[in-house]
């Protein structure tokens, strides 16, 4: 045996190594989780998502909101999340099994979303603010999705039932209304199911004890 | 050496630079293409998250996209484009060998490069996966794989014919590098894309590759191409032998299990993340090793940097590259990722470590390896300086504007009586700074390819005959780029 292969084969050794402790044993550790019933209702918790949710869960994806938003709640050892109303106890694996795609993040440019579907339920809030975060917190630095909308004419029977209620500079030509597209109803129902806190996992006793406020 | 014997190596070296022309030159190139491409969609990112309206209401340009196009342009189409023309090259010329394969490689690099289009096509037109450096949807991964198999294939054959010898510490990182980043990408991509696993164990998955998608590819080359190019350039053997094997060994040893650390305080078993936090800590161990080897290597030796074009490249890159890894292993401890985590600091970190280090080290040995290729000397001293200085001035400002925000970003993130839109409207003048520092970085960029194109156009007349394109004349002529 050369010296080559000896620093081939090591090569080869060390990264395998990590892989037993960063790939498989996420793998084994958190790969296999079952929804578990709510000791009180006996539903099954986390539910899965619905088709609408999920698909609202792909435009996130496609969008890359996940570049601002962070989908974790840290304990209070760690830092401030419990106090800013990011969620009432830490998140734990099993919240996330539902999910398909990880969307944890870690970029905090907004305020984290895991718990968004409870903080703020208002499906006219968000459609709006998605359409132009300017109308509901001037100054922001989070972009317009108009894309996401169509501004057609109003028809002979009156404006859509859910066209857009925008005022002064954000209103569409007169005559003009806002409407959002499947693709914006799609993430605003993700959005509303984001309650990742929320779920009497079996796992959610010992993190709310982790969460307590010191 | 008697005379007869530098004749032979030098129509040897002659030999292995006509082989390496085509693959080498067409990887190195088209690294430039993206590097342009890539800076031009990081200025869009980079002014959009000061200046919201900025291209607004084109989907294909929208924040997350553009900025996935960015890292992705950057890390497949340049660094890892240059990064295997540079490893081939260097293989080459350690192994004393010319390369073989050159029409397979020259079409590797063909199929690399459309694995890139079709992957930064993707992301903008909207089938992004979201997972961090792995964004490219699952239709590019196959022709970026499969070009990569020709690389390593020819790497091995490289390896296989090589003249007996010593080896030289450079053809260890190459080669470990040319074996690390397809058995990390063909693992993270099969797991996350291909067959995803269960959401809860998807990011530790993530960050050990994006990890070591720095750690153990862009890293191995760089100091592969630092540890061949400064002692050739002072014309002095490499400090002690002994310490780059130690550097070598730790760092493949420790850098592959940091990768959890990007996950301090989330949902996760705290066992994984503390070895990730102890292997980030003992990065010290590679990095001082590496350090005080060029250091004193090129002790008594720095006037160099005034003349020689890749040495001040290379130097500038070894330098930040000690520099990003202490700080990296310090951003590992609790208390200081407790402030930096989830702010703009990372990304000035993550910037220090795959621009001042990684891409400024390529620039270097782009400047060394193309008139060789090519016979041809750089056509202007003016265009070098050019991208040099408002690169390293750009670099410079853009990582301590992003420390700066974003250190104090996560101090006010961890006080709770700091409301969240104060916070964010307080990062924006860092942020506007980045957006300065890019259009230096961008204007650097552009010098490097006018010049590149303009050499490869005109093709002037043997380097014997005009000497190399350095800086200032040295008092004793040196004989390198
Ligand atoms: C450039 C960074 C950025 C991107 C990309 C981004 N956001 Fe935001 N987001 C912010 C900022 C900053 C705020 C806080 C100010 C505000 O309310 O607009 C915010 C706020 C929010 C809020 C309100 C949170 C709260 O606590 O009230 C929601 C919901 C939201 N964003 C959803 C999204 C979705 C969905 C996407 C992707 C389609 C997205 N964001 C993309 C930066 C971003």
């Amino acid at each position: 045996m050369n010296r080559f292969h000896f620093i081939i084969i090591g090569s080869v050794l060390t990264l395998f190594s990590s892989m037993v402790g960063l790939v498989l044993l996420p793998i084994r550790g958190l790969g296999n989780f079952e929804a578990a019933p709510d000791p009180e209702t006996g539903e099954l918790v986390p539910p899965p998502l619905s088709a609408l949710e999920a698909r609202g869960r792909d435009v996130y994806v496609s969008m890359g909101c996940m570049y601002c938003h962070s989908q974790q709640v840290h304990p209070p050892s760690v830092r401030t999340d419990i106090d800013r109303m990011w969620g009432e106890r830490r998140t734990v694996p099993r919240d996330y099994m539902q999910q398909g795609v990880a969307q944890m993040g870690t970029m905090r440019t907004g305020p984290d979303l895991s718990n968004i579907g409870v903080r703020n339920p208002s499906q006219d809030w968000h459609l709006i603010h998605l359409y132009d975060p300017q109308t509901t917190s001037p100054g922001s630095i989070m972009p317009p999705y108009r894309f996401l909308f169509r501004t057609q004419p109003i028809g002979e029977s009156g404006p859509s039932p859910d066209a857009l209620r925008l005022v002064d500079e954000f209103a569409p030509p007169k005559g003009y209304e806002v409407v959002p597209t499947d693709d914006a109803l799609a993430l605003v129902a993700y959005l509303q199911s984001l309650k990742l806190s929320t779920y009497e996992v079996p796992e959610a006793a010992r993190a709310r004890y982790e969460s307590k406020r010191q | 050496m008697n005379p007869e014997h530098i004749a032979r190596s030098r129509s040897e070296r002659l030999a292995i630079d006509r082989a390496a022309r085509w693959p080498v030159g067409v990887f190195i190139g088209s690294s430039i293409f993206w590097l342009l491409a890539g800076s031009l969609l990081a200025l869009v990112a980079s002014i959009k998250l000061h200046d919201p309206e900025f291209i607004a209401d084109n989907p294909w340009f929208t924040f997350g996209r553009a900025r996935s196009a960015h890292l992705n342009a950057m890390a497949y189409g340049w660094l890892s484009s240059a990064g295997i023309g540079i490893g081939l090259w260097l293989l080459s010329r350690l192994c004393r060998v010319p390369i073989e394969d050159h029409r397979s490689l020259t079409l590797s690099a063909v199929f690399w490069n459309f694995g890139n289009l079709v992957g930064v096509w993707g992301i903008m037109r909207g089938d992004s996966t979201s997972i961090e450096w792995l964004e490219y949807p699952a239709y590019a991964a196959p022709f970026l794989l499969a070009s990569f198999a020709f690389v390593t294939l020819a790497a091995f054959n490289l390896v296989r014919r090589r003249a007996p010898g010593h080896i030289y510490i450079s053809q260890w990182y190459v080669m470990a590098g040319f074996i690390w980043l397809p058995m990390l990408y063909f693992t993270a991509h099969g797991l996350l894309v291909l067959a995803p696993v269960q959401a809860p164990a998807q990011p530790p998955i993530n960050w050990w590759y994006a990890h070591n998608a720095l750690g153990l590819w862009f890293t191995p080359i760089g100091l592969a191409a630092a540890y061949y190019l400064i002692p050739k350039i002072i014309g002095k053997p490499i400090h002690s032998y002994y310490l780059s094997a130690i550097g070598f060994w730790s760092l493949a040893f420790f850098y592959a299990w940091n990768g959890m650390h990007h996950l301090i305080g989330g949902p996760f078993p705290a066992f994984m993340v503390t070895a990730s936090v102890v292997a980030s800590v003992m990065m010290f161990i590679p990095v001082i090793t590496v350090a005080i080897n060029h250091h004193m290597t090129m002790k008594g030796h720095f006037r160099y940097l005034i003349h020689s074009p890749t040495l001040r490249f290379v130097v500038f890159g070894a330098m930040s590259y000690t520099l990003v890894s202490i700080q990296g292993s310090t951003m590992a401890i609790r208390v200081v990722n407790e402030i930096t985590h989830f702010t703009h600091y990372t990304v000035g970190h993550a910037h220090l470590g795959v621009y001042g280090f990684a891409s400024m080290v390529f620039f270097g040995a782009i400047y060394y390896i193309m008139p060789r290729l090519l016979a041809t000397e750089w056509p202007s001293r003016w265009l070098i300086r050019l991208h040099f200085w408002p690169c390293a001035i750009g670099i410079a400002i853009y990582f301590i504007g992003l420390s700066v925000g974003g250190w104090l970003q996560g101090l006010a993130l961890n006080r709770t009586d700091a409301p969240f839109m104060e916070i964010m409207e307080a990062t924006i003048p860092y942020l506007k700074s980045r957006s300065i520092a890019g259009i230096l970085m961008t204007i650097g960029h552009l010098a490097f390819g006018v010049s590149f194109i303009w050499m490869i156009l005109r093709r002037r007349a043997a380097t014997s005959e005009t000497g190399p394109t350095l800086f200032s004349l040295p008092p004793q002529s040196a004989d390198s780029t």
